[in-house]
């Protein structure tokens, strides 16, 4: 394996909280003390992670409502995650955003997004960015599968290549778009085809596989880096839980989910593989799973006693309120 | 008669017009649910609020259609097949996803009966989620309707009752111009006394909430029943507070308004949408420039501030107008010496 014992404990840690701050979100939303919507982007792990390994503070993604995995994966602090959530006045957004909003510019992380589809032009635009000043930076939009109908990725994707900017359009095909499928929804069924269409690389890889999406988004930063253009993969891994926290879906059945639980968890499919391959065993595994529930439970806990926003902090960040 | 929740009356009403005129027809995300799933268990769905529940179940997929996330296509579609001789209904979840849409709808839709020399309007329905009170965040609370009020062409509706919920979908779906149907998501579960049969309420058609000589409330949407709130309170105290409910604030029905003014001289105008621009500086307006005669005290707006919805609950709850910002308001016109 090509990986240093570092870098597989790194990628492991990222999944494994991406887990446990949702999981334990989960759990809050549903004792009523988490506002606003959760989305959980359980049994997706691999895609963020596997696409944030390449990139640094100074790269550019633009995330969508399913958004926390990004995040973590790009660098926000768990804490300051866990604070926005919990929509706290020192949060990463003041309380202000909340769970479909967080944002850090400073690590490059250019928002979660409440409208499906806002991520691709807004990474573009990045692109730009890095393209105008002449720096070998590159800019990903996460897209779901649902997103890939908008017109707006159509757009983005065709000015990215008009423009060979160093944009990458990430699609996380988890089956679903809310409570549609996407054998419906999407017409062709093949979102890395259509991409292609437009005049790019397209990949399409198992996104419930770190090391398919890593391979993937290696070859895609290595051509948007080198000034070629736009790439897109598209990453093929199933939701686990509802659309948002409280979605009955009874449009599954509960045997599909308990078997991807079983035979599709990213983490638990990473976890075999290394240990199949390396000499990192259970007890290395555990010794972080044990650490981050830590990490994660007492940044939730943190946040969760942080006090509220003040009723005047309703009125800053804008120019005039004229009340 | 029966109570329904205005979740209940906007289903029946489609209903309704859906049995009567084969060429309703309803379009959006999710409005079935379940398409392309393992269990097609439209039943149990029908949109992320359940307002169109068991529609594709009674009227089938020809009539009931699940879209792609692909808004522009979805008001288009639905401007074309008005266009055509058909009455849709289209769904957009949340009226902040306009951003996403609009020009379908005001560069398109609204045009066609004038552009077109009054060959032809758009006979189509806009249904859609407005208003702050979920903690969904400034891309999913906002009340913007009087961007469209502003649009000729455009009709615009904000039901505040179950009751009128009913009667004024079922009088948009006849109209022969597109009409935006507000509906407030915390106003979905408000029960009503609402009667089975089909009923119509016309648009432009204000109705007086309660009867008051001393001041005048116009409230919009959510605002309705806060505002009855913060009159009753007040009787206690000797002032007698006027409600009227536009019901629908294109077309506008200011004689009513001025009729009110004309005995009382004192108005507060609520609106949870925001203050520039807004309807509620459009209604004071129009009772400054038709009714100053009878003005007593400056008309006084309470509205939401110029800020966008903030995701904290707290910070949602001082964003909105409360009974209590009315009551206030109240209290200081009727005092306005
Ligand atoms: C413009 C817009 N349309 C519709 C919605 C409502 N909505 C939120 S998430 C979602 C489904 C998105 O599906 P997908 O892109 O596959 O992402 P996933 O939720 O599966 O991660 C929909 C329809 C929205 N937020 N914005
Ligand atoms: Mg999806």
């Amino acid at each position: 394996m090509d990986f240093s014992e570092q870098e597989l404990k790194t990628a492991y840690r990222t999944m494994r909280h991406m887990r446990n701050f949702d999981e334990i979100g989960r759990r809050e939303f549903m004792a009523g003390t988490l506002p606003g919507f959760m989305h959980m982007y359980c049994g997706e792990e691999a895609i963020g992670a596997g696409v944030c390994a390449h990139l640094s503070d100074e790269d550019y993604i633009a995330s969508t409502h399913r958004g926390h995995g990004h995040c973590i994966a790009k660098g926000c602090a768990i804490e300051d995650m866990a604070l926005e959530i919990f929509c706290r006045q020192d949060g990463l957004c003041h309380g202000k955003g909340g769970s479909m909003h967080i944002a850090d510019l400073k690590k490059g992380m250019l928002g979660a997004n409440a409208i499906v589809g806002g991520s691709a032009p807004l990474a573009v635009g990045a692109a730009l960015t890095a393209k105008t000043r002449g720096t070998d930076k590159v800019s990903i939009a996460f897209i779901g599968d649902g997103a890939s109908n908008q017109g707006t990725v159509f757009e983005a994707m065709n000015l990215a290549v008009v423009l060979k900017l160093p944009a990458i359009f990430v699609y996380e095909n988890n089956g679903y778009a809310e409570m549609t499928g996407v054998d419906y929804h999407c017409g062709s069924g093949d979102i890395a085809a259509r991409a292609g269409a437009f005049g790019m690389p397209a990949h399409k890889v198992d996104g419930t596989d770190y090391f398919a999406v890593y391979e993937a988004m290696a070859e895609a930063t290595q051509h948007a880096r080198s000034g070629k253009g736009p790439v897109s993969i598209e990453c093929i891994a199933p939701r686990w839980y509802g659309h948002f926290e409280g979605d009955p879906q009874s449009y599954r059945t509960k045997e599909e989910i308990a078997d991807l639980e079983k035979n599709r968890d990213p983490i638990l499919l990473f976890r075999d593989r290394v240990i199949a391959e390396t000499g990192l065993t259970q007890s290395d595994f555990d010794a972080i799973d044990a650490e981050s529930l830590e990490h994660v439970e007492k940044a939730m806990a943190a946040a969760k006693a942080a006090p509220q926003p003040e009723p005047a902090d309703l009125l800053t960040d804008v120019y005039e309120v004229y009340d | 008669m029966p109570q329904m929740t205005m979740r209940e009356a906007i289903n029946h009403a489609m209903r309704l017009e859906m049995r009567r005129d084969p060429e309703v027809i309803l379009i959006g995300e999710d409005v079935a649910g379940g398409r392309g799933c393992p269990v097609d268990d439209v039943e149990a769905a029908g949109g992320v609020m359940g307002v169109t529940a068991g529609l594709f179940n009674e009227f089938g997929e020809a009539r009931v259609i699940d879209t792609p996330i692909t808004e522009s296509a979805i008001m288009g579609a639905a401007a074309g097949a008005a266009l055509t001789g058909m009455r849709p209904i289209a769904e957009l979840m949340f009226a902040d996803f306009f951003g996403v849409c609009f020009d379908q709808l005001y560069n398109q839709a609204a045009k066609f009966r004038y552009m077109f020399g009054g060959q032809q309007g758009a006979a189509m329905v806009v249904r859609t989620m407005i208003g702050a009170g979920m903690g969904s965040g400034p891309q999913h609370s906002q009340a913007i309707y009087p961007i469209f009020a502003h649009i000729p062409g455009l009709k615009v509706v904000l039901p505040s009752c179950a009751y009128d919920a009913k009667g004024l979908l079922i009088q948009s779906i006849r109209d022969n111009d597109p009409v935006i149907f507000c509906e407030h998501k915390m106003l979905y579960g408000d029960k009503d006394e609402v009667p089975e049969e089909s009923y119509q309420i016309p648009l432009g058609q204000a109705r007086v909430v309660r009867e008051g000589s001393d001041v005048t409330v116009v409230a919009l949407g959510r605002m309705v029943k806060l505002a009855v709130e913060a009159a009753e309170a007040l009787e206690e105290k000797g002032i007698s507070t006027a409600v009227i409910d536009p019901r629908t604030i294109s077309p506008l029905d200011v004689d009513t308004i001025l009729d009110s003014v004309e005995e009382t001289g004192r108005v507060v105008v609520v609106d949870e949408a925001t203050p520039m621009c807004s309807m509620a500086s459009e209604i004071a307006s129009m009772i400054v420039s038709d009714g100053f005669s009878s003005l007593r005290a400056p008309v006084k707006k309470v509205t939401a501030p110029h800020t966008p919805v903030p995701a904290s609950p707290v910070l949602e709850a001082e964003y909105a107008p409360t009974a209590a910002r009315i009551s206030a308001a109240i209290e200081s016109v009727y005092a306005y010496r």
